[in-house]
């Protein structure tokens, strides 16, 4: 019995996720301060719903997603950024 | 000590030209009175708004960076829930590195100015 199961023939091949080393893209790029004026900029970091993306999706540090964070609140405060929407991009 | 503040503030559009510059001249005299220096002044005009405020889709922009004392801050936001066409308005204080973007946004806007009129 146990003979086969290393025999077991997938259809296609496991994909194994090649690990993509995640980036701060604020500290490569050396951008200091974010703009709650600009909403194109702020939308990178939104997900369809137009809710903040976590960081694991994006890699950024703590440091800047708060800053992320607060722009996005601010530009939502300024009805710039909708709270909730259905297809923002 | 002069610390530096910007502020943004959407009017209905229901208002006719000539009182939305009004009111915009009446918030920017207030802070000269108080004895803040006004840095830079935008004025972004109608734009439409990512939800209705009031039932309203659309609202005039304008943005007002200047550098005053901390108790000027209340009083202009005093003055901004008494007056009925503001609809919405956000204060806060520039640190250092929004400071510089600032500036930085603003010399950019210059030159694109003077493009456009040469």
């Amino acid at each position: 019995m146990s003979t086969n199961n290393s025999e077991i023939r997938y259809l296609t091949p496991p994909s194994v996720e090649v690990k993509k080393k995640k980036y701060c893209r604020f500290e490569k790029s050396g951008i200091k301060y974010i703009d709650y004026k600009d909403p194109e900029f702020l939308k990178k970091f939104l997900n369809e719903q137009g809710k903040i993306l976590p960081r694991r999706l994006t890699g950024t540090s703590l440091k800047y997603q708060r800053k992320v964070a607060q722009a996005v609140k601010r530009a939502r405060h300024l009805a710039l950024l909708p709270y909730v929407t259905d297809m923002m991009k | 000590m002069l610390k530096n503040y910007e502020t943004v503030f959407i009017l209905t559009p229901v208002l006719s030209d000539a009182q939305m510059k009004e009111t915009v001249a009446k918030f920017k005299d207030l802070l000269v009175k108080e004895g803040a220096e006004i840095v830079n002044e935008e004025n972004w005009g109608l734009k439409k708004m990512a939800y209705p405020i009031g039932k309203k889709s659309t609202g005039f922009y304008s943005l007002l960076q200047f550098n005053a004392e901390p108790t000027v801050v209340a009083k202009l936001e005093t003055q901004y829930r008494r007056d009925e066409r503001v609809i919405r308005f956000l204060t806060f204080a520039l640190d250092k590195y929004a400071a510089e973007y600032a500036a930085k946004r603003k010399s950019v806007k210059s030159t694109k100015e003077v493009v456009k009129e040469s």
